[in-house]
């Protein structure tokens, strides 16, 4: 059948039955299926009512952890390095207290994020995660950049996030 | 009052009904349409405009209202305007034939619920009307000038023209059976039951005639440019179809005609084949006999039951059934139902000529 370099390959030769070829009885059983179909409920969510809750590994809006005593950013600057739809700007400034380094400004700008999560990945704080939040609607561009104060959202919302980032994360 | 004003007065009442049964009617069908394909599809469908939905096809009609009416710059804005007008006329002229009940007299008032009663060429002009139908569709392809459009109305004149003729061909046998074109007739006669002794069966003409219903139901199909047999405006290749260069109210009408062609082919099957307004043993309980409105409305009402199956077997069909191929189509419609349709007439006239034979 093959000589080595090509196989022939045997279709095969099925003919219709006659039954087949009435065409009718197909027909008929195409039509029980869809009949069948209609009595199952449907999978539809009724989505503004009924909300969607993703699970710890979904990549929702990126946003910055709060502690108590502010946030974790250092304002290393290596999430806006990394990031490939270059949408996050950060301006560092220096304090007086034990922990130096805080961003004086980190835009996020939520036109150009494409929630790959490299920011979080690249992270040496785990200071920006990726939130569970997926329902972002603007009317104009300055809403759409997102400062500080949209960011911040403190550290007892993110516990899941941050722990599955602990189990699988490096 | 004189008598001719209530005869007018009759008339434009009845018009009224049956033009209202069927704007609304096609309204509801698109509704319908919309609901079964999403049980089908497991989805959930139209259901946020009025309670689950049910106004949602005013809402598209007002959609449509207010769109802007656009005929291209080439096309022949005459034969653009008159198409949808040709199909919409059609589908509703038609209507005029259908009996919805028997006719009943009210004090010494008779009224037949018929628009226009007794015509004893009934099926021929059913037939003939059916057959002005394909203008709409090749003029709305050809007037266009689209290429899409064109081969659209093609595709649905040469499918038309040919499935006509089956259906013209599978009716033979019902007139052979009646000896009568006229439809109120073929009614009245499916009234009757067969006596087997331990059980009557409606006299149906669906169980003279299976293979005439058969072929009846699957030109229908083909006439009304449905699934499997929407060639005419399969998406994938031609867009829109005929109706690609339509917008707004005119492509409004085309829709409404090809919904409202869909209730009148299933109300004609209802009639010819399946009784039509008759309910068996239940409309010869005396209190029906008695109560000629009550029996009217009875008979009204189960008419429309009849024709809302058909509708619905319509739709699941299109659910259900991938669109033919266009060889495949024409295949079938000249190699398999013609010859069927004409074995079908010979063979009733061979059995009725035996049967007149014997006696």
């Amino acid at each position: 059948m093959s000589n080595g370099t090509h196989q022939v390959v045997e279709r095969s030769a099925k003919r219709m039955t006659f039954w087949e070829k009435l065409y009718l009885p197909e027909i008929a059983k195409g039509l029980t299926l869809t009949f069948k179909q209609m009595l199952k409920p449907s999978q539809t969510r009724q989505y503004p009512e009924e909300k969607f809750h993703p699970e710890a590994s979904y990549r929702g809006r990126p946003v910055l952890v709060q502690e108590e005593s502010g946030e974790r950013c250092v304002a290393c600057g290596l999430c806006s390095r990394v990031c490939p739809a270059i949408a996050i700007e950060v301006q560092a400034a220096e304090t007086e207290r034990e922990k130096e380094r805080y961003p004086e400004k980190f835009e996020i700008n939520m036109l150009r994020c494409i929630y790959c999560g490299y920011c979080e990945e690249a992270c040496p704080e785990e200071a920006i995660v990726m939130s569970r939040d997926y329902e972002l609607v603007f009317d104009n561009v300055e809403e759409a950049i997102f400062g500080k104060e949209k960011l911040l959202v403190p550290v007892s919302e993110l516990r899941e996030r941050l722990e599955y980032l602990r189990q699988y994360k490096g | 009052m004189d008598q001719t004003w209530v005869d007018w007065l009759i008339l434009a009442i009845k018009i009224f009904v049956v033009l209202h049964i069927f704007l609304i009617g096609a309204a509801y069908v698109v509704l319908l349409e919309r609901k079964v394909s999403a049980w089908i599809q497991d989805r959930v469908g139209p259901n946020r405009v009025g309670w689950g939905g049910s106004l949602q096809s005013f809402a598209d009609v007002l959609k449509l209202v207010l769109k802007e009416d656009i005929v291209p710059k080439r096309a022949n804005p005459r034969f653009h305007f008159i198409a949808p007008l040709i199909t919409i006329s059609i589908a509703i002229a038609v209507w005029a034939l259908v009996p919805f009940a028997a006719p009943f007299t009210i004090g010494d008032l008779t009224i037949n619920p018929t628009i226009a009663p007794d015509l004893n060429v009934g099926l021929l002009l059913l037939l003939a009307l059916g057959s002005v139908g394909v203008y709409g569709i090749a003029l709305a392809g050809w007037a266009s000038n689209s290429k899409y459009s064109l081969l659209g109305g093609l595709r649905a004149s040469a499918q038309m023209v040919s499935y006509e003729l089956s259906m013209g061909l599978s009716l033979i046998g019902l007139i052979l059976i009646m000896g009568s074109t006229d439809i109120s007739t073929m009614v009245a006669a499916q009234g009757e039951y067969w006596d087997l002794g331990f059980l009557t069966i409606p006299k149906w003409n669906v169980f003279m005639q299976p293979l005439g219903f058969l072929i009846f139901l699957v030109a229908a199909f083909a006439e009304t440019n449905r699934a499997p047999f929407d060639l005419a405006e399969a998406e994938p290749e031609l867009v829109g179809g005929f109706h690609t260069e339509y917008t707004g109210l005119k492509f409004g009408l085309f829709f409404l005609g090809e919904y409202g062609n869909v209730i009148l082919m299933s109300a004609i099957m209802a009639t010819l084949f399946f009784g039509g307004y008759n309910l068996p043993w239940i409309q010869d309980i005396g209190f029906f006999q008695e109560n000629a409105i009550a029996l009217a409305l009875l008979q009204f009402g189960t008419l429309l039951f009849k024709t809302l199956l058909f509708v619905f077997f319509f739709i699941w069909v299109r659910w259900s059934v991938p669109r033919f191929r266009y060889d495949q189509l024409m295949n079938l419609g000249w190699k398999v139902m013609f010859p069927l349709a004409l074995g079908n007439t010979v063979a009733t006239a061979i059995v009725i000529a035996m049967i007149k034979g014997m006696e």
